[in-house]
């Protein structure tokens, strides 16, 4: 076992796929400049050079455009997207492109882009460098995404994604970067559609994605004593792996979901149509789903917290639904 | 990719180098004249499918264009790629597509090449270097640059065509596109299809200039505008961009000034003037009737050409009514999943 930090698990999944495939090239803004404003493409364009490691002017649309050309024609491109907010302009090569080659051209071509981008909420960023844009591709087919929470899952999910043979989107969170846990030797993958339990408990069933697992763990620990909370990490969005969330909800009886995008028509909405689709039975309560308020967010601290999932807020939710 | 067109006919460079090229070998010629007839029977074909409702859904036709299309991909190897528009049959035809599968895509069959999955604006036959139609106006000139890359990032000398219309180049893909093909040297063509109209829009209402060939000097590139409708200019022009790709000097900016004689597509009604119309319809303007002239095309030749593309087109349209619809459990399993 060893410790590392999830920004150092980005940055070595990248270096031993790169190191792999000689397929695999990284492209976005300042990825071959000190490791980018994040650091997490450090040491890259020393290992690998230039022609692998491709800093971009500021063209979203035509990098991740380039992108999905480059895999039709056999390459395996790593997109960077600086902050998530930016896909924005990239949609339609995102979209209309990298994500319906494969369908419209009858499986003829495959279309192998991972696209990483970076997300996460309460750094004062305010509106447009603050978004969980998750759902907008959990809503296009030909999207996998995936968005770990732990150093491991940051390694193995990225080089499952690496290496699919579709797009896949990988969604990072700058607030995890510096969180550092024990991680085994050797090299592993997380399998895409494969959820964790990541604690188990007898009387409610809390999904959390990404920054949320924390809050989760946090609002279970609080709990403790009250509440037995069983916290389930899913980490691959699409696939989803429902079946060790309908097993979970079996036992409890009880379901939340978490996470920092607004609550209305998001992940957390889709869980709860699933489960309530093919588990209705199995619930004791109504499902809740906590997520941020419905507002373009706002910079100042205090409105910033009051907008987005708390572990104050999601024990609260926690408690309503156990009191029942 | 095989290095050989579906139907057994030699590609162009096996029949001939550049420089035969520039002083126009007659079977060079004639292969020109025999694809551009492919592409107008065709089209004719598929307009009288879609009015007998034989084929569905909407088809952007290219007639009176079709020497851009030929004049490009003549001089193009196989392994080259294209990425083409909503209007893109001519350029698969051009580029060696099969005819059988392309009528058969136009009515929605499983053999069709694109499986049924695609239809008129989303064919793909990647074995002949051809990338895809595409809805999204704009939507292939950063997928070119994907192309371009990938052969620059293997070391070989492929290269990568984008067609658009002048439409196309109000998006600003186009900006993103070329800013970076000039920046990194890739081996691209950008050709601009100037048909003066972008669905009823006339070119003058959209853009300041006369031309959109001089913005690539703000890309430090060179910008050529041809007589779209002269084939043998649009070759020569298209081959000098492809030797200067081929020899990693980077991008050219092609603009091909052409007209669009049917409308826009099948939905939509077209309020062009009529003297325009009419002049465009002149046999002097006719790409087709153009070529004959100057390759000194003799009847003979020209009906034996007509002959066989009739009969290759008879026999694309029998196919497509024999093929079966793809299935649609098939289908759902092998693509739909969560
Ligand atoms: C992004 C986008 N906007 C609008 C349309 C609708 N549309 C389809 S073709 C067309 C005109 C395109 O004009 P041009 O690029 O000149 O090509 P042409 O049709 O003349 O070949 C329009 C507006 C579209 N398909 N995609
Ligand atoms: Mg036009």
């Amino acid at each position: 076992m060893r410790m590392l930090q999830y920004i150092q698990a980005i940055n070595e999944a990248l270096h031993e796929e790169m190191a792999r495939d000689a397929s695999v090239f990284v492209i976005g803004e300042d990825v071959d400049q000190n490791g980018g404003v994040f650091k997490t493409t450090q040491g890259l364009v020393e290992r690998f050079g230039a022609r692998r490691v491709r800093g971009t002017p500021i063209s979203e649309s035509a990098f991740a455009g380039l992108a999905t050309g480059a895999a039709m024609s056999g390459l395996r491109p790593v997109v960077e997207f600086m902050y998530f907010d930016f896909v924005s302009v990239a949609m339609d090569p995102l979209v209309n492109q990298m994500a319906k080659i494969a369908g419209m051209s009858g499986g003829q071509l495959q279309v192998p882009v991972t696209v990483r981008a970076q997300t996460g909420a309460r750094t004062r960023e305010a509106a447009q460098h603050s978004q969980s844009l998750e759902a907008w591709f959990l809503h296009t087919p030909g999207f996998k995404v995936v968005m770990p929470a732990t150093s491991y899952d940051a390694k193995g999910l990225l080089k499952s994604a690496i290496r699919d043979n579709g797009p896949v989107l990988y969604i990072e969170n700058r607030l995890l970067y510096h969180e550092t846990e024990s991680v085994p030797d050797g090299e592993w993958t997380t399998p895409l559609g494969v959820a964790e339990v990541v604690r188990e408990g007898r009387d409610i069933t809390v999904v959390a994605i990404g920054y949320a697992r924390k809050l989760a763990l946090a609002a279970a620990q609080a709990l403790e004593g009250t509440a037995s909370v069983e916290v389930i990490d899913p980490r691959s969005l699409a696939p989803l792996d429902l079946a060790t969330i309908l097993s979970s909800v079996s036992k409890t009886g009880r379901l939340v979901v978490v996470h920092d995008a607004p609550a209305s028509c998001g992940f957390g909405a889709e869980i709860v149509r699933r489960v309530v689709a093919q588990g209705f039975d199995l619930l004791d309560a109504e499902p809740l789903v906590v997520g941020s308020a419905h507002v373009p967010m706002p910079f100042s601290p205090p409105l910033e917290d009051a907008c987005l999932p708390s572990t104050a807020s999601l024990t609260a939710a926690i408690h309503k639904i156990i009191n029942r | 990719m095989p290095a050989k067109f579906w139907n057994g006919q030699k590609a162009i460079w096996e029949t001939t180098s550049i420089d035969g090229l520039k002083t126009m070998e007659p079977d060079l010629v004639i292969q020109m004249y025999r694809s551009m007839l492919t592409i107008r029977l065709f089209e004719e074909k598929a307009k009288q499918l879609y009015q007998s409702g034989e084929i569905a859904g909407a088809i952007h036709l290219s007639i009176g264009q079709e020497a851009v299309a030929v004049g490009v991909c003549s001089a193009l190897r196989l392994d080259d790629a294209v990425f083409s528009t909503h209007r893109g049959h001519g350029h698969l035809i051009a580029k060696g597509g099969h005819l059988p599968a392309m009528m058969a895509e136009l009515m929605g069959r499983q053999t069709g090449c694109s499986h049924g999955c695609g239809g008129s604006m989303h064919m793909f036959e990647p074995q002949v270097g051809f990338m895809g139609g595409n809805g999204i106006v704009g939507g292939g000139l950063t997928l070119a640059l994907g192309a371009a890359f990938a052969a620059q990032y293997r070391g070989l000398d492929g290269i990568a065509v984008v067609f658009f219309g002048d439409g196309a180049a109000q998006q600003g893909t186009f900006h993103e596109a070329l800013n970076l093909a000039a920046l990194w040297k890739l081996p691209y063509l950008a050709v601009c299809e100037n048909n003066q109209y972008a669905a009823t829009t006339p070119f003058a209402a959209a853009v300041p200039t006369a031309d959109i060939a001089p913005r690539a000097a703000g890309y430090g590139i060179p910008g050529i505008v041809v007589d779209g409708n002269d084939c043998l200019a649009v070759y020569r022009a298209a081959a000098a961009a492809v030797e200067r790709a081929r020899a990693g000097d980077g991008p050219t900016l092609l603009e091909c000034k052409t007209y669009r004689v049917e409308p826009h597509c099948g939905i939509i009604a077209d309020r062009r003037p009529k003297e325009e119309l009419e002049r465009w319809g002149q046999p002097d303007r006719d790409p087709l009737e153009h070529l004959r002239r100057e390759g000194g095309l003799s009847d003979s030749v020209i009906s034996a050409v007509r002959h066989d593309v009739e009969a290759e087109l008879e026999t694309a349209v029998a196919f497509a009514r024999g093929s079966p619809y793809p299935d649609p459990a098939a289908f759902l399993q092998e693509h739909a999943n969560t």
